[in-house]
């Protein structure tokens, strides 16, 4: 009887694209084939063109198979057992050789990535057998102070948006005097384009709650909270049943390894808000509230959650610190370029052959990573543009993809390098429409503190309809840019001062879809962009 | 599931009690609400407030913040479809058009035989795959509108699971 180890993703992409049934047609296959099947439901590799993807160990490693069809399975399970389990040959149409040879893989530097899609995200020996919880044992050991030293020394800049280095924000926790102090999680992943800590939570989320032990080590909380959106249920039940196994083997509780220390952790939905992501907003959501933002100072890590100076970091900024404290400081941050240190998970999406999850130094630019990785686009016409950072991000035009993806450089050329989402559209796209659609997402998802974002978005939309349909068009677009100005200016957040970001994009590198000549001297006028 | 109004409101109390406790439980409760009842009824909102001590324009601010929460019965399947920008890119404008045609409603309707309500949502974190649709809990990719014609004509057959 022949011996087979298979490995089918569990995680929400694989899953959006039939891996359960998929799944089920093999252990199908190999009851009635008599065939000795270990299944191991893993994460996934990100190569998001290949799921499902279905890997099968050999004593050379894991070969690999996608994207595969129920109908496809009978053939693979041929493939496997006459030609891959006895001769390392694989000879089926959809055959991909050794996952680790793939190059899509081996262009990347993943460290926080490390171990998504080749574990099962529910078992602990398997992440403790690729350097999990080294980190936490290295912290254990440590002082606090020492801990947000190394945080300091390894360059991390908070991955949800802002940039804001993790190290100072976490010694102002830190040196807040306070009887209770809270870590929270920012998983509210709401830009489109991005699903990197989606991914992190569905595919390695003892990863996580190793981070947050850790933060909660190093300023003084026993308590974290992971706020996650409610549009991902499977990362809400693999967190929910990570956290269950860590509690149970002594990484989360009342005594953590043994030291005597506390850490409890709890998973809060938010409810389709996506203002819910910003800090304030957030933390008020969590308290039972509106999510409506609050005035900063005082910052949260002085008066957070219900008051108590609280940590805000991204999944993904608490996801790179075990790393950061198993390796040290200075091994993250020989990664990188300028201030922007260690890599950055980019995301690559929309229209694109081959869209997945890139994790890279900081300092390639969006080019390379084109070349390098996406295949060209979807629907194989020539790309247009490309927005990167999110719903406030620019959309850039094929000149500007040589800009370092760096966050000074990005920022420097009125762009936005955010969470790292990368949206590609062909020339099919009209960039008018685009517009329209920013200040619309902002009429839907403004909290409504403050009259420039609420209303002006709301006046947003009226205005690109009257240039839309040709109704004063030199006047409406001088009215746009005055609005554009006003809500930069007027606003109490970034949802209000950045979305005339990708509003001013469009019109200025993108004229013509405005019926604008490119030398037209209303854009001559409004170069705040 | 439909159940009627008293046992709903003794439901809901019985939620409110188990969540009570927790730091900022609001919006855990309204959570457990409407997953067991599918919507949150005006009726409860004056049980919610009294428990928590708050005032019922409260509670009902805070529902009318998130467009999660509803207070009127869903149909059977909750349909939405992902209108943010990755989406959009690869033909979700299109594939909304057919939807509403094919339902024969617009956003934030329901079937007339109450079997499917439609929503927006703005983006299920599946952006290389789209366009994406999540019907109740599960999500699909990759959905073209014959895509999209045979998962209603499955759910429409189906029993209701959850
Ligand atoms: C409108 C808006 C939406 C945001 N959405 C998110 C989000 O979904 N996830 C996130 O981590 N940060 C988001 N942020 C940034 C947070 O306010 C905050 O900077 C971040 O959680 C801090 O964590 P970090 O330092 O680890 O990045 C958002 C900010 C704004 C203004
Ligand atoms: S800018 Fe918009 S989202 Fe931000 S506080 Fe003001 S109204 Fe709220
Ligand atoms: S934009 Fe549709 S899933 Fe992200």
């Amino acid at each position: 009887m022949m011996n087979i180890k298979m490995f089918i993703p569990r995680e929400s992409t694989a899953l959006s694209l039939g891996a359960h049934d998929v799944a089920r047609a093999v252990s199908d296959y190999s009851t009635q084939h008599k065939t000795e099947l270990n299944l191991i439901r893993n994460g996934s590799r990100g190569m998001f063109w290949l799921e499902p993807m279905v890997e099968v160990e050999t004593s050379k490693g894991r070969f690999a198979y996608g994207p595969v069809d129920v109908s496809d399975v009978p053939s693979i399970m041929e493939d496997i057992t006459t030609n891959l389990l006895s001769k390392h040959t694989q000879e089926h149409r959809l055959a991909l050789g050794l996952t680790e040879e793939l190059a899509y893989l081996k262009k990347q530097t993943r460290l926080t990535f490390a171990r998504a899609g080749i574990t099962d995200p529910l078992s602990l020996n398997d992440y403790l057998a690729l350097d999990g919880f080294s980190g936490l044992h290295k912290a254990l050991a440590a002082t606090s102070q020492e801990i947000v030293s190394t945080v300091v020394d390894s360059g991390l800049r908070g991955r949800g948006g802002a940039a804001f280095p993790t190290g100072i924000k976490w010694q102002t926790v830190h040196d807040a005097p306070s009887d209770k102090k809270y870590i929270v999680c920012n998983a509210d992943e709401g830009d489109s384009g991005t699903f990197a800590d989606r991914l992190v939570m569905e595919c390695d989320p003892f990863m996580l709650i190793e981070g947050m032990i850790i933060a909660g080590l190093a300023v003084g909380a026993d308590e974290g909270y992971i706020y996650l959106r409610s549009e991902y249920p499977v990362a809400d039940e693999i967190l929910q049943e990570a956290i269950v196994i860590a509690t149970k083997e002594g990484y989360l509780g009342n005594d953590i390894c043994g030291s005597g220390r506390t850490f409890n952790l709890e998973v809060r939905l938010g409810a389709e808000a996506y203002i819910c992501g910003e800090e304030t907003s957030l933390l008020e959501s969590m308290e039972g509230k509106r999510g409506v933002v609050r005035f900063k100072p005082p910052l949260p890590a002085i008066e957070g959650f219900f008051g108590k100076p609280t940590v805000v970091n991204n999944v993904l900024s608490l996801s790179a610190i075990p790393y950061i404290l198993s390796q040290g400081g200075q091994a993250y941050q020989q990664y990188g370029a300028n201030r922007s240190r260690g890599t950055l998970p980019f995301q690559l999406a929309g229209n694109v052959k081959q869209g997945g999850l890139i994790e890279l130094p900081f300092g390639s630019t969006l080019q390379s990573l084109l070349d390098d990785f996406s295949g060209g686009t979807q629907s194989a016409r020539p790309i247009r543009a490309i927005q990167v950072g999110g719903p406030l991000g620019a959309y850039l035009p094929t000149s500007k993809f040589d800009i370092p993806l760096d966050y000074e450089e990005f920022t420097n050329a009125s762009a936005v390098l955010g969470h790292g989402g990368i949206v590609i559209f062909d020339d099919t796209v009209d960039m008018l429409e685009q517009a329209r659609f920013s200040m619309e997402f902002c009429v839907d998802e403004s909290c409504g503190k403050c009259t420039p974002c609420r209303i002006g978005s709301t006046r947003g939309v009226e205005v690109i309809d009257r240039i839309k349909y040709d109704d004063s068009r030199a006047e409406n677009m001088i009215l746009l840019s005055d609005l554009c100005e006003t809500m930069i200016n007027g606003s109490l957040c970034a949802m209000g001062s950045m979305t005339p970001i990708p509003v001013i994009s469009a019109y200025k590198d993108f004229p013509e879809d405005f019926h604008l000549p490119s030398n037209n001297a209303v854009l001559e006028e409004t170069n705040h962009g | 599931m439909q159940l009627d109004f008293s046992s709903d409101l003794s439901n809901v109390v019985k939620i409110i009690d188990t969540l009570k406790h927790k730091k900022g439980a609001l919006l855990p409760i309204l959570h457990q609400i409407q997953r067991e009842i599918g919507y949150i009824p005006l009726k409860t909102i004056d049980t919610i407030a009294k428990k928590l001590q708050q005032t019922p324009a409260e509670i009902h601010g805070v529902i009318s913040f998130y467009h999660q929460f509803r207070t009127s019965q869903p149909g059977e399947h909750k349909i939405q479809i992902c209108r943010a920008e990755a989406c959009q890119s690869r033909g979700s404008r299109e594939l909304e058009q057919h939807a509403k045609e094919h339902l024969d409603i617009e956003y934030r309707g329901t079937t007339a035989d109450k079997k499917f309500s439609l929503d927006s949502v703005y983006c299920l974190g599946n952006c290389a795959t789209g366009p994406n649709v999540r019907i109740n809990d599960e999500l699909y990719g990759r959905v073209s509108n014959e895509k999209f014609e045979r998962l209603v004509s499955t759910f429409k057959t189906q029993v209701k699971g959850r």
